[in-house]
């Protein structure tokens, strides 16, 4: 079947799975902040200095972006469950503007992340 | 199923119970409920850590303690909590076929759900307070 192209929704469908399973693993990183910060000031500046550093910007970075696309894939399946929007080219235009909105959205929380902490 | 002439149950109590968690559809309708509960308290989340970030130790800590922040915290960790674990236990039905991997696994969810919402749920108890 060489005719056969690979569905945006499908890809959509996987990333809603994955994304899902990044944030189980990541609340982890919430319960940690949450403890380090009841915790002693020494602690609290090492586990803030994890995640200030290079790989932990990237790894929130990730996080956040998780975030937004799990959180828009689900309005996504709120739409869905009213049974509207399922045609298919309907689905594909939504699927598009599902991932474009969460790099979108993911880079304005950064930059205004970055604006606060500067301002 | 129709031709069992001898089932006296409904249609309805032929299948309740059933579904690979023996959970039917409660766990369609959860992940909806805590879905939309979690739209408005995400937002509120990825605002708070925004403007957290370059905070130190003693800003963060009063923020947290914040009656306000601390319970929508609390309960956005809850929802998410229930959500994800959801979530996880469908991932597990949908891959693992084996009966004791499968139950293992679900178990375990579990625990780890339960695990991080204890720690979490306390550390806001203890900047609340104070100690």
């Amino acid at each position: 079947m060489t005719v056969y192209r690979w569905p945006v929704t499908m890809t959509m469908s996987i990333l809603h799975r994955v994304t899902g399973g990044a944030l189980y693993v990541g609340t982890l990183l919430v319960a940690w902040w949450l403890t380090a910060a009841a915790g002693p000031q020494a602690y609290f500046d090492f586990v803030n200095g994890i995640f200030g550093s290079w790989i932990g910007r990237l790894i929130l970075f990730g996080y956040t972006w998780a975030l937004v696309h799990h959180m828009l894939g689900g309005i996504r399946h709120f739409v869905w469950d009213t049974a509207a929007a399922m045609e298919k080219h309907t689905a594909s235009k939504i699927a598009w503007a599902n991932i474009i909105a969460s790099v979108v959205l993911t880079l304005l929380i950064w930059v205004v992340g970055y604006y606060a902490r500067g301002a | 199923m129709s031709a069992n002439h001898t089932d006296m149950r409904t249609p309805l109590a032929r299948v309740r119970g059933l579904g690979s968690a023996r959970e039917g559809t409660g766990v369609f309708w959860r992940q909806r409920l805590t879905g939309v509960a979690l739209v408005p308290l995400t937002l509120f989340f990825v605002g708070f850590l925004v403007c957290m970030n370059g905070a130190d130790y003693a800003a963060v800590r009063s923020a947290l303690a914040h009656p306000l922040v601390a319970l929508v915290f609390a309960i956005m960790l809850v929802a998410g909590l229930v959500h994800m674990r959801l979530g996880m236990q469908v991932i597990i039905e949908d891959y693992v076929h084996g009966e004791g991997a499968k139950l293992t696994l679900l178990m375990l969810n579990t625990f780890f759900t339960i695990a991080v919402g204890v720690v979490s749920v306390f550390a806001l108890a203890k900047l609340s307070f104070g100690g």
